[in-house]
């Protein structure tokens, strides 16, 4: 931090090279661990296909790029009824002849839309209640953190259920009933780090100077949180990408948007799981590896966050 | 602050935690849709028989009133009549929610005992190729739903080595009724018990695991333990009576945790194996707008694990002589 503080333009600078260390710091972390950069390659494989899993037609370009997936995914009787796989259909066919590897391909889009936003939105919130919490302490403590208390009492998955089966099940009512869950875990651990910062001597220079709470909320103290927020961020996706494949095999995913979990779903409706290995197993590995990989930046992160760990190793 | 006040002061939390958690059953059973009476009334009725039963339900009263009369029925059990069984809900629910406590009674009790012996190992053997190919086994167990570990059971246990049967919690026409001994006691009963128990097991294992292997790491570090190798005691007994007493402390706090994930999880496995417990007969009641049914179901659900957060802190204060209450 340097020692003539506070103009704006300073502060920025320090947010920049405090964002810059961190970012420089994560990649020193997965320096050498081994899992960590198993985890960031499963990963980037997955946003690849995601990305590409269907044609994309770039309009004033003209031009369409190919997608992944070689046939529609929800197109009936591209082959015959439950296939074996072959060169035409490397991962065989469903019980309504539709192609399983195609439906794998676009089933990573779902995955990532509602790991990513859940997560995103969870952790906002999950940071904001936490820094808000712990700033101002006294009865607005109180208040955000019974409410937190009454949500650690709610059944994660059956509330979704619940929520889903009320609201209709379409992705956005997915994603809001999983972020009306997860944001707990991220509001606590935010709440007491920033209750350790909140007596550090930066803080009170520059409520000595008179800067706003805003200001020292989230131009103060908020860089200073902001790696654990990430961490979280990383395992709540893995969570809602878990909780989104559950609600889905238990019947109540978006109908419009196939996911690895419906496809399962369909599986056990057609009745198909004790012939049809071959359209089972793959979305069930696929979601096992896309939410180990996020575990394995996860565990690396922690270590940024938390120097203690590297030494345990 | 003292012992005392810090369980009462708890203890009105824990009232206060109810009263919301009731709160929240009502607007979500009876607000959310846009309008209350639909999920009550079933189709093909006549408008007399429709104004019939929203009077026989109370809900041309306002919402107040309903509010009132809502909280008291949840605190006498009366959770209505069910609209597919046509029976009270409370009967429908209570045999359901002895199976799923007795399903997932079991997964939890072999998740913490081989989680706690394998993080604990783990702990102490650090840096070694157990240690790394643990991690990796926990978090691939971490990172699967509990369906999925469900389906692969399945398939290599009963579709292809045909050891267990494929799903249901009796054979049919086996003995049913007598003591609750006869009931699942039974090798029947263990038999099918079986593999959705170690589904529930292998997934609520990471927790614990890798709780216990952190904590063991701090704990190894301390002098106490130096002290005692220094002694000369055998490295069994400083594993076990030593480090391994010491590093239990932090996974009673995560007990609480475990239970509600095991209601989620109850949901999902009891699916995958038909087993005739609470989570299945809510996936049920949801699915043919059994609403009554569907909300005892959640209720039973939250109060466990309100009531499971409560136990947890006042062990860990009962546990822990050092801890302050705030």
């Amino acid at each position: 931090m340097s020692t003539e503080t506070n103009s704006p333009v300073t502060r920025l600078f320090d947010g920049v090279a405090n964002s810059a260390r961190f970012i420089r710091d994560k990649f020193e972390a997965f320096e050498g661990d081994r899992l960590g950069q198993i985890g960031l390659v499963i990963l980037a494989t997955f946003i690849f296909i995601g990305i590409f899993a269907r044609p994309i037609t770039i309009d004033f370009l003209n031009i369409t790029i190919p997608g992944l997936a070689p046939h529609d995914p929800t197109a009936t009787r591209v082959g015959g009824r439950l296939e074996p796989p072959s060169l035409e259909h490397p991962l065989g066919t469903t019980v309504l002849g539709r192609d399983v590897f195609s439906q794998l391909i676009a089933g990573t889009r779902v995955t990532l839309l509602v790991g990513s936003l859940a997560a995103f939105m969870a952790v906002f919130i999950g940071t904001n209640i936490g820094l808000v919490s712990a700033y101002f302490g006294g009865w607005v403590d109180d208040v955000l953190m019974r409410i937190t208390d009454i949500v650690y009492a709610v059944p994660f998955l059956p509330f979704a259920i619940v929520l889903v089966a009320i609201l209709g099940s379409s992705i956005v009512n997915i994603i809001v009933a999983i972020v009306l869950v997860l944001w707990r875990s991220t509001a606590r651990v935010i709440r007491s780090q920033v209750l350790s910062h909140k007596q550090r001597p930066y803080v009170e220079s520059a409520e000595a100077i008179g800067a706003s709470h805003v200001r020292i909320m989230y131009l103060h103290i908020l860089p200073n949180v902001l790696p654990l927020a990430f961490l979280y961020a990383a395992f709540a996706v893995g969570w809602a990408v878990i909780a989104e494949a559950s609600l889905s095999f238990l019947g109540f995913g978006d109908p419009t948007m196939l996911s690895w979990g419906e496809m399962i779903f369909n599986v056990y409706t057609a009745d198909a799981i004790r012939v049809a290995w071959w359209w089972v197993f793959p979305p069930g590995i696929a979601i096992m590896l896309f939410v180990m990989s996020v575990f394995f930046i996860g565990r690396t992160l922690e270590k940024v966050v938390n120097p203690e760990l590297r030494h345990q190793e | 602050m003292g012992l005392r006040e810090y369980v009462i002061r708890r203890l009105l939390q824990l009232v206060v935690t109810f009263w919301a958690f009731f709160t929240l059953l009502f607007v979500l059973f009876r607000l959310v849709p846009g309008d209350p009476t639909s999920m009550f009334i079933l189709d093909g009725m006549t408008p007399e028989q429709r104004e019939q039963r929203i009077a026989e339900l109370g809900l041309d009263q306002p919402l107040h009133v309903q509010y009132v009369e809502y909280i008291s029925q949840l605190l006498t059990g009366d959770f209505g009549q069910s609209f597919i069984y046509r029976e009270p809900v409370i009967d429908i629910i209570i045999v359901r929610f002895m199976n799923t406590i007795v399903l997932m009674g079991t997964a939890l009790f072999f998740a913490y005992l081989i989680g706690l012996t394998f993080g604990a190992l783990m702990g102490w053997w650090r840096g070694s190729k157990f240690e790394r190919g643990g991690i990796v086994v926990t978090l691939a167990a971490r990172s699967s739903p509990e369906f999925w570990v469900g389906i692969v059971l399945l398939s290599v246990f009963v579709f292809w080595l045909g050891w267990f049967p494929s799903g249901g919690m009796r054979t049919t026409g086996g003995e049913l009724g007598g003591g609750f001994l006869a009931r699942y006691g039974s090798t029947d009963f263990l038999r099918h018990l079986f593999l959705p128990a170690l589904t529930g097991a292998i997934v609520f294992m990471a927790t614990p695991t890798l709780l216990m292997r952190n904590t063991m790491l701090d704990v190894l570090n301390a002098d106490f333990i130096e002290i005692k190798k220094a002694e000369g005691l055998p490295e069994r007994t400083v594993l076990y009576r030593h480090a391994a007493r010491n590093s239990v402390l932090p996974i009673v706090t995560v007990m609480a945790i475990a239970t509600g994930a095991a209601m989620g999880g109850s949901v999902v496995i009891e699916t995958v194996f038909n087993w005739p417990g609470m989570g299945r007969e809510m996936v049920r009641a949801v699915n043919s707008n059994d609403y009554p049914v569907a909300m005892a179901a959640f209720f039973l659900m939250g109060s466990v694990v309100i009531i499971m957060n409560f136990l947890a802190d006042l062990a860990y204060v009962y546990l822990d002589p050092r801890v302050e209450y705030e």
